[in-house]
């Protein structure tokens, strides 16, 4: 097409219609779209109904998997979790990822603050009365060096690493209370107190579960139970729901760069390895170019080279007995 | 024209979108095609999902969990987004093939693109705000994405209360108004005509004609 021909295309396809018309009701058509998906969302809510699975609890994890929670409990206090090494913006722990050169996630800093070893385990355990052995392992933490501490939960805590979790076959040693402040928490959870005391950290009101949701995370009884609902992001998990239902369909494309290579080998760098920031970029880059397609040259002019609108309007084009336009 | 501020958005409004733009009961004859449904339906499914979601945020979040009716309530809410994404991925779809940005219809397009875009974002927050193991799950993994690239500091998939108020304030608020703003494009431009018509296909001296 010339450029006066697309020129007198556009002029043509801006103007008023003054060809032919039919007759349209759009109130009636308003009102029999919304009765019939009425009915069909009515049809599939009585049929179907909805997903509800229970929240995961910590006193399900400490009851179900005592010792994993027991471990991850000496976790926080060594700084070895997933939450204590996270970065920002709950720590400094750790740089976070990066697109290239951009470290947009260490750049915002730490933005909701978590210290794993106090808000995750000695705060819960102060804020509740506790047994004689674990008021006295409080006291001997809370009076002890930054440095002491740290080699008591460390040796502890690479103790169970390398028997593997087996908490009956760590070897006796210089661990301090920590010990007992992780046996405090256990039996804490066990009793269900710990929810309450992790959400409320010795205040009122509160509508933030950052906290609860990282330190589940830390642990294997989050991730078991993903894995068993198949919800995990190398199974296309970001768009799939609990039971039988569908889920977030629409992130089909969002779940698809977790599939394939580099995105799904965190061993690839750099992409690999920063897939979560490589993924959001692309992404947000494609949303844009959606938003923008009119002005996309190669994609602009796609519905003109393959004429899917000759089905779309073959009625009229019928009707008009107007051929498709060869320029 | 009027000095008024009043008196000059009337009178814009009147010039550019008259009554007979806004409510029309005539078509061109082009307009006769399934693929038209897909617009009106995705407003409806949006009515659906506004009407159910103001029970559930009248009744609070965990109402569902323990009341039948609620539950249904709840189901209403999730079949009419299944329904309402459905909608819309073909209306978009059968946009595209249309190519119905033509003729000066770009921010048509860009309003009904940022719509699709904003009903992700409303959707996902609504997953967040579940109360159940599906949303603990969710905040968990997704975390991860919006901290990668910094946006974790603002918007907190974790923290329960500001993903309730985007849900059921913010996000329909804005996903609502461009929404408008987008059927009153196409109210103010019309249906974009077919790909392959002209001026032949017009009779100029013969407007607002009635043909069936």
């Amino acid at each position: 097409m010339t450029k006066a021909m697309h020129s007198d295309k556009e002029l043509f396809d801006a103007k008023p219609w003054h060809g032919k018309n039919r007759k349209y009701d759009i109130v009636k058509e308003g009102v029999i779209a919304v009765t019939v998906v009425s009915l069909l969302v009515l049809s599939f809510s009585l049929f179907f109904g909805s997903p509800d699975e229970k929240p995961l609890t910590f006193k399900g994890w400490a009851a179900s998997n005592s010792d994993n929670f027991y471990a991850t409990a000496v976790s926080e206090l060594a700084g070895t979790s997933g939450t204590a090494t996270y970065g920002a913006p709950y720590n400094k722990g750790g740089d976070g990822l990066n697109v290239g050169p951009l470290w947009l996630q260490k750049w915002v800093g730490v933005t909701h603050p978590i210290d794993t070893v106090n808000d995750f385990v000695v705060t819960p355990l102060t804020n509740s009365v506790q047994p004689a052995e674990v008021a006295t392992a409080l006291t001997q933490w809370k009076g002890a060096a930054e440095a002491q501490k740290s080699s008591w939960a460390t040796k502890y805590d690479s103790a169970i690493a390398k028997v593997e979790g087996k908490l009956s076959a760590v070897p006796s040693g210089d661990y301090g209370p920590v010990p007992a402040l992780a046996k405090g928490l256990t039996d804490m959870a066990k009793s269900g107190s710990l929810d309450a005391a992790l959400l409320s950290q010795g205040g009122f009101f509160q509508t933030d579960a950052t906290k609860q949701i990282l330190y589940f995370g830390d642990g294997s009884y989050l991730d078991d139970a993903g894995t068993a609902a198949n919800l995990q992001g190398g199974t296309w998990g970001m768009m799939n729901e609990t039971g039988r239902y569908p889920g977030q369909a629409w992130l089909w494309l969002y779940s698809f760069w977790y599939q394939i290579p580099p995105f799904n080998n965190e061993n690839s760098h750099p992409i690999g390895a920063n897939a979560d920031a490589y993924i959001m970029v692309l992404m947000g880059g494609l949303s844009l170019g959606l938003i923008l397609m009119p002005l996309i040259p190669g994609i602009r002019t796609l519905p003109m080279r393959i004429p899917i609108h000759r089905a779309i309007w073959r009625n009229y084009y019928r009707s008009e007995g107007i051929k498709r336009r060869k320029d | 024209m009027s000095k008024m501020w009043t008196a000059r958005l009337r009178e814009g409004w009147q010039r550019n979108l008259p009554i007979e733009k806004l409510i029309p009961d005539a078509q061109p004859a082009y307009v006769a095609s399934w693929i038209y449904v897909f617009g009106v339906l995705t407003l409806a499914a949006f009515s659906v999902i506004i009407a159910s979601g103001l029970v559930l945020a009248f009744a609070g979040p965990a109402w569902y969990h323990t009341s039948s009716f609620g539950l249904f309530v709840n189901s209403l809410h999730f079949w009419s987004v299944q329904l309402f994404f459905v909608f819309m991925v073909i209306h978009l779809w059968g946009k595209f093939w249309m190519a119905a940005w033509r003729g000066r219809r770009m921010l048509t397009w860009v309003t009904g693109s940022v719509a699709f875009v904003a009903s992700i974002a409303t959707a996902f927050t609504g997953y967040l705000i579940q109360t159940n193991f599906d949303s603990q799950w969710i905040a968990f993994e997704a975390k991860d994405g919006f901290n990668s690239v910094g946006v974790g500091a603002v918007f907190t998939v974790t923290n329960l209360g500001q993903m309730l108020l985007l849900h059921v304030a913010f996000l329909p608020l804005i996903l609502g108004v461009i929404t408008l703003v987008h059927v009153l494009m196409v109210r103010k431009r019309g249906v974009v005509p077919p790909i392959d018509a002209d001026e032949s296909n017009t009779f100029e001296n013969f407007s607002g004609a009635l043909n069936d």
